[in-house]
């Protein structure tokens, strides 16, 4: 196999199987297979959990970039956008979770919850920046939006540090947690800023793994 | 590690403070003896207690399911994820245990738990339990009223708060090596407050000695309060002229207040306390509205009569 058919008929299966390996657990949780269980609590179980995938995931798809230039694996590029919707997917799914088994359909809090509650606020605010970037993820977005696709996509950037942040904010009083994926996201963000100057300079090597996808995100 | 040595009351204490030794309910630890012990539900975790049903102060909603009760607890000491205290709560030894008494009081010193307990008739009162996290349970707890134990040390006139400390014991408490709160756990009432009849030193649920994730072997409940001001495993306990330092209030004042009374009116800075939801209750049909003083308010609003409950939440 070369690397495309490797990619196609390999990572990329494999990758989906492991990216809906936690949902595949928190169903089982929820409906009790092999015994498992969510606790007492399952809703608040569902909810966080999602939003933690989401957020590992949103991690993931921003450690491409350094990983590809870092492992000089510029192939890597191929697995970005299968990341992306899945962390796009489990942000749909943390944001389901909450409106319906959590508030269990109360629009009106809903709508208090977004205006009042800042660390809701930027979470819901999230969820709308990425609806965008999942729309255009496909080729013929990507060929049509052309040079814009690439400055549109930096919109994940905000992105992740406003998930972030509302971890962070929502935890009542450990925020180790919070923390770590903030250290996290501050190393890829940082890799970025101090690679920026060499942009232009030198042509990106990673331009070579795909032909319609902008190599720095 | 510090144990705190288990001393006879009779060195210590008084010998008209002995908790009126004549009268005292034979056992009320013992094992095995009464009827009335309700063995639904719950597991052979602790000995069974002897004690009657207070129908008077108990609620009419069905009571959480010992499962529940005992695997969903924030008890810090032990981590901060709601099964770990289940986890990590079972090898703190709770026998033998004292509770030292301090302060404005004419009674002081330290008292083993089995004088504490002396004379104490112990009764179930199923109680509504809100957390400030904005989820509930309903639990059956056995105690007895607190007042009945604070009358006994004889508070002075200047006791105008009571304040109650949680065991500090790293090694046992792993959650305690981490700075989350300042260790070790205070708690404190008003003293009118804690001589209200609802205010609860428990000891059990279920009919049992208290599971250790549950903040054996001596607790607090008070149930119009949000759940952090039910303080576990107390050691100590003060009489203060001052209102207490306590450990949430200490960490985040704009947050969590002294009296932490349950308020649906008055929201905590990040998210609402309008409703709750009930723990263990099916799925689209947990959420309740929360009630004023958690529905205690016919018995306790009167305590705060003139009082800006927001400004004082």
């Amino acid at each position: 196999m070369n690397v495309t058919q490797r990619y196609r008929y390999l990572y990329k299966p494999l990758l989906f199987a492991a990216a809906l390996a936690p949902l595949l657990w928190l169903i089982g949780g929820t409906l009790g297979w092999f015994g498992a269980s969510l606790g007492a609590d399952p809703v608040k179980k569902l909810e966080h959990q999602c939003g933690k995938t989401a957020l590992q995931l949103l991690l993931l798809t921003l450690s491409i970039t350094p990983l590809r230039n870092l492992l000089g694996m510029p192939q890597l590029l191929r697995l970005r956008r299968m990341l992306g919707l899945f962390a796009f997917f489990y942000v749909v799914l943390h944001f389901t979770v909450y409106l319906v088994l959590d508030l269990e359909l109360n629009f009106a809090t809903l709508g208090a919850d977004i205006l009042k509650r800042p660390y809701i606020t930027i979470g819901f605010t999230g969820l709308l920046l990425l609806v965008p970037l999942a729309v255009t993820s496909t080729n013929a977005m990507q060929r049509r939006l052309g040079r814009r696709w690439q400055t549109l996509h930096r919109l994940v950037y905000v992105v992740a540090v406003l998930g972030v942040w509302h971890f962070y904010w929502q935890v009542k009083r450990d925020v180790r947690e919070p923390l770590l994926y903030a250290g996290i996201l501050a190393v890829l963000l940082l890799y970025r800023l101090l690679r920026a100057p060499q942009r232009g300079t030198a042509p990106l090597t990673s331009r070579s793994g795909s032909a319609t996808a902008p190599g720095r995100t | 590690m510090p144990r705190l040595p288990r001393i006879a009351p009779s060195q210590i204490t008084p010998p008209e403070v002995y908790f009126n030794r004549r009268e005292l309910l034979a056992g009320a630890l013992a094992a095995g003896v009464s009827g009335l012990v309700r063995a639904s539900d719950a597991p052979a975790a602790g000995a069974p207690l002897d004690y009657k049903v207070n129908p008077r102060y108990s609620v009419n909603e069905p009571p959480n399911k010992y499962q529940e009760i005992t695997t969903y607890n924030n008890y810090y000491e032990f981590g901060t994820d709601k099964d770990d205290p289940s986890r990590n709560a079972r090898t703190l030894p709770t026998s033998p245990w004292s509770v030292s008494v301090d302060g404005e009081a004419e009674v002081r010193g330290r008292f083993a738990l089995e004088d504490i307990l002396k004379g104490q008739s112990l009764e179930e009162r199923i109680y509504r339990f809100r957390c400030v996290e904005a989820w509930s349970l309903v639990v059956p707890w056995v105690g007895f009223p607190l007042g009945s134990l604070l009358a006994r040390f004889r508070p002075t006139s200047r006791a105008r708060y009571v304040e109650f400390t949680t065991l500090y014991d790293p090694a046992r408490m792993p959650g305690q090596r981490v700075a989350v709160l300042n260790w070790p756990y205070v708690e404190g009432l008003r003293i009118d407050e804690a001589m209200h009849p609802l205010t609860l030193m428990v000891v059990g649920l279920y009919g049992r000695v208290l599971p250790n994730q549950d903040g054996a072997p001596l607790r607090l409940i008070v149930p119009w309060k949000y759940g952090f001001k039910s303080i576990k495993s107390i050691v100590k306990i003060r009489f203060t002229e001052t209102q207490p330092r306590t450990a949430w209030n200490v960490a985040t004042p704009n947050e969590y207040g002294f009296y932490a009374n349950v308020n649906p009116a008055v929201d905590h800075p990040r998210w609402s306390q309008a409703t709750e939801r009930r723990i263990g209750a099916p799925f689209l049909a947990a959420r309740r509205p929360t009630l004023p003083f958690n529905g205690y308010a016919d018995q306790v609003a009167s305590l705060y009569r003139g009082m800006d409950l927001r400004r004082y939440f």
